[in-house]
């Protein structure tokens, strides 16, 4: 693997935005048939990185040889023309296209300028073959889901002869089994002669697949490993500078006791709450102060049981006591009013308003809650916005900023302090560390365990066991759309178990059938 | 997202039909018209009932077809109408000066494409919405027509009035005209280039997903000028056949076709946020509504604004079967 000559390199490179010195002076390199990842924080440069490689940015000062040959590609399209693909963690293609269409489309095969496409059909259908995927290359790509679509993109990256493959965060949107089916790929495809470079925020992931790890932190190099001679937390502490205290310190903090926190009337009790095609009936209790973590696979419900609990959906049937009295969640406005908080999954999507600023966002919730009709005045609004920006230690620390600007990490910390502010007896925090990194996880994680020590419960949702298992007090899991196992958060609790559950349900419901 | 696994394979089994179910519907509700036409009315049965509607809409048909490609990238073009009118205007004012007919062709089919092509670079260069742009090249064209002549200009001239007048049929008497042909030809030519080539399927990559066109390497800038200027120019060929068909150029002319051109590509099948859609289908919308006007005017009591009644309520029921249909999947 490592006798060969690098297929790429890259040298002494450097780049500059105004006022930001995005890298400077880093080294990388890539041999044919290795898996090697690329690690940071965000904002260490990675990004960066893969865009003066692939010609998005011109560098500064470097070199970048390819076989050898120093080059400097123009934009996307020429890196890709000379062997350098790229597959984005957002899915670039067209889904109203077929599939074969997306994997040819700009250069399909040709007859006197007429596409021939059953010359498209038959390529793509060998491609896929090539890829161990059995698809319908006439269907829309629309029509297979979001891990298929991902290796289509593949598909058509490495069609194009590719020597090198550049994966940006291909997995954040990707469920276990779906990151499995995609690993195979890049096994096969790196066995095959291909370099890989990966990009991802999932350790795990690193271990499980890479060869060999280059760490990036504040646009500098800090050095390339083998993964073999690289434990995970030497890993983490080379991408963040320092030592872990702060997750050790969090680590001794949980596995509070259950049992005082059981005592009394429960905050929210929900019964037989369910939606039909969303989530099977399921009952569950929340205590002020209490964490509660929801675990399962992607698609396994656990977004649904938040949406019930913020009303977001409406429930079908079954019973809602808040503090003990009968209630109801229909809709969202009755759940804030009632306390509820929700910060969701999707931030882009259903959270962040990016073109707002940092100030507006956060009041965004309270304003709404006050009714639109009694503005909060603005000396107030500065007061409040001021406080959790640096409770949460949102950077860049200036609330006029438009939210899109600053990173996934910060856009979530704004998102969760809109709903702070509300003062919610619950929060519902829908995978509030997924796609950031680890310095800011940690604070939203430190966070938690804070507002669940001030009273406030908490519905934790999340893809990451170790972190529901570090924060939570009870562990509902959730498989195939149902809740399948409560599992109070004590000694005899792991990973390991959990895992058990959502792979073969829980013995109750054996029982059951 | 987090439904995504679980909701792809169900949506598999119940979308692949689903693409071509607008035109099927357009074709079902084209066939009950005709149905209830030849129940109601005996001369309705006659193959010629047929060819006067595509008479009478073939220049409707042209520039629909070039709505259709504007449209499938997600845009749209409001100039339609006074470009077709300001062709004729255009063409009708220089035979009147004399100019011979072959040099008022040439002169009448580029300036449609040319205004399409401006029209194009401003939406794409400072990235204006369609939307306000083809409505300013409305009014420019309108206002042109006017600045030409304030009242209709006859033509006189020997090839205009042959290629009005030329009748292609058979022994039994049934005929279509010249306009009919040439706009079969435009929608075969259509068809083939939507289908067939890299410009026809960047048009369908840019309708789905314009991001994802430009990170594939495809031309975003250039289709998009491309189907204004498509658009542009069946509009000049629309306003050609218009002139063949009245004999005149009129500055009133035409006057909220675009809005009937629109309804009948999205009868036709086509989603206007772009990217699904057939040529075939726009050509089933245009007979839609010709058929409608014909059943109006078989019935004779109607009043012809029913016409327009009619076509609203349809409109409005195509709209929402593309909405429950979920073509638009994102």
């Amino acid at each position: 693997m490592t006798d060969s000559r690098p297929v790429l390199t890259m040298t002494g490179i450097s780049k500059s935005f105004p006022g930001v010195r995005a890298l400077h002076n880093v080294n990388f390199r890539l041999f044919p048939g290795e898996v090697h990842a690329l690690m940071g924080e965000n904002g260490a440069g990675k990004s960066t990185l893969i865009k003066v490689l692939t010609g998005v940015y011109d560098t500064d000062e470097g070199t970048i040889t390819l076989d050898g040959e120093p080059v400097s590609f123009s934009g996307p399209m020429q890196a890709t023309a000379a062997g350098v693909s790229t597959v984005y963690q957002e899915v670039n293609l067209c889904t109203n296209l077929s599939v074969a269409e997306n994997i040819f489309i700009g250069r399909e095969p040709r007859l006197l300028g007429a596409v021939r496409w059953g010359e498209v059909r038959r390529r793509a259908r060998a491609l896929l073959t090539r890829l161990d995927l059995d698809l319908d290359v006439s269907a829309p790509l629309g029509s297979y889901s979001l891990a298929i679509q991902q290796m289509v993109a593949i598909a058509r990256a490495i069609d194009i002869q590719a020597r090198v493959l550049i994966l940006d965060e291909p997995t954040s949107s990707l469920d276990a089994g779906e990151v499995a089916q995609l690993f195979r790929i890049m096994r096969q495809l790196r066995d095959e002669g291909i370099a890989i470079l990966f990009v991802t925020h999932f350790l795990d992931q690193v271990y499980e697949i890479a060869d060999r790890i280059t760490v990036l932190r504040n646009g500098g190099l800090v050095g390339e490993y083998l993964t073999a001679e690289l434990p995970q937390l030497g890993l983490v502490e080379k991408m963040i500078g320092k030592e872990l205290d702060v997750l050790e310190g969090l680590e001794e903090h949980s596995r509070r006791d259950l049992g005082a926190l059981e005592e009394g009337t429960p905050l929210v009790a929900v019964s037989n709450l369910g939606r039909a095609g969303a989530v099977a009936p399921f009952s569950l209790t929340i205590h002020a102060g209490e964490v509660v973590g929801l675990a399962g696979l992607l698609g396994s419900g656990r977004t649904e049981v938040a949406r019930l609990f913020f009303g977001a959906d409406r429930a079908d049937g079954g019973q809602v006591a808040i503090d003990g009295t009968s209630s109801s969640l229909r809709t969202p406005a009755q759940a804030i009013d009632q306390g509820v908080g929700f910060c969701s999954e999707n931030r882009r999507a259903e959270g962040i308003v990016p073109e707002l600023s940092v100030r507006e966002n956060i009041i965004l919730a309270m304003q709404a809650a006050r009714g639109w009709l009694r503005p909060i005045p603005r000396r107030r609004q500065d007061e409040l916005v001021d406080k959790y920006v640096k409770a949460l230690n949102i950077r860049p620390a200036d609330p006029e900023v438009p939210v899109r600007n600053l990173s996934g990490g910060n856009q979530q910390k704004v998102l969760l302090a809109r709903w702070l502010i509300t003062e919610p007896r619950l929060l519902i925090l829908d995978e509030p560390t997924r796609g950031i990194d680890i310095g800011a996880k940690t604070e939203i994680q430190r966070l938690v365990t804070q507002l669940s020590d001030g009273g406030m419960a908490v519905l934790f949702i999340s893809a990451e066991l170790e972190e529901v298992l570090r924060l939570s007090h009870k562990v509902a899991v959730m498989r195939d759309r149902q809740m399948v196992a409560q599992l109070a958060n004590d000694e005899s609790l792991d990973a390991e178990r959990i895992m058990q559950t959502i792979a073969s349900g829980s013995h109750r419901e054996e029982a059951d059938r | 997202m987090t439904t995504g696994s679980l909701t792809a394979p169900r949506r598999t089994r119940i979308r692949l039909p689903r693409r071509q179910v607008p035109v099927l519907a357009t074709l079902a509700l084209l066939l009950v018209m005709y149905g209830i036409g030849v129940s109601q009315y005996t001369a309705f049965s006659n193959v010629q009932v047929i060819f006067n509607v595509f008479i009478d809409n073939g220049f409707l048909l042209v520039v629909a077809v070039g709505m259709t490609f504007v449209i499938l990238t997600g845009g749209i073009d409001l100039s339609v109408g006074s470009v077709v009118a300001m062709t004729a205007m255009v063409s009708a004012d220089l035979l009147q000066k004399g100019l011979p007919a072959a040099l008022v062709l040439v002169i009448a089919l580029l300036i449609g494409p040319t205004l399409g092509l401006l029209m194009g670079c401003a939406i794409h260069f400072f990235d204006i919405q369609p939307f306000i742009v083809t409505l300013a090249g409305m009014f420019f064209a309108r206002g042109m027509c006017t600045f030409i002549s304030g009242s209709s200009i006859p033509i006189t001239d020997g090839f205009w009035t042959r290629m009005s007048q030329e009748r292609i049929g058979n022994s039994q008497g049934n005929f279509v005209s010249i306009s009919v042909l040439i706009a079969f030809a435009v929608v075969l030519v259509a068809a083939y280039v939507l289908a067939y080539t890299r410009l026809g399927r960047n048009v369908y990559a840019v309708g789905g997903n314009p991001q994802s066109a430009l990170l594939m390497g495809l031309p975003l800038g250039r289709t998009r000028i491309a189907v204004y200027t498509i658009s542009g120019l069946c509009s000049a060929i629309g306003g050609i056949l218009l002139s063949f068909y009245t004999l005149s150029g009129a500055p009133l002319i035409a006057v909220g076709m675009e809005l009937d051109v629109i309804a009948a590509v999205v009868i036709g099948g086509t989603v206007l946020t772009g990217g699904s859609g057939y040529v075939f289908g726009t050509v089933l919308g245009v007979l839609v509504l010709g058929v409608i006007q014909t059943l109006i005017t078989f019935d004779g009591s109607l009043n012809s604004w029913w016409t327009k009644i009619v076509i609203g309520g349809l409109l409005f029921a195509f709209i929402l079967l593309q909405r429950l249909i979920g073509i638009r999947y994102k």
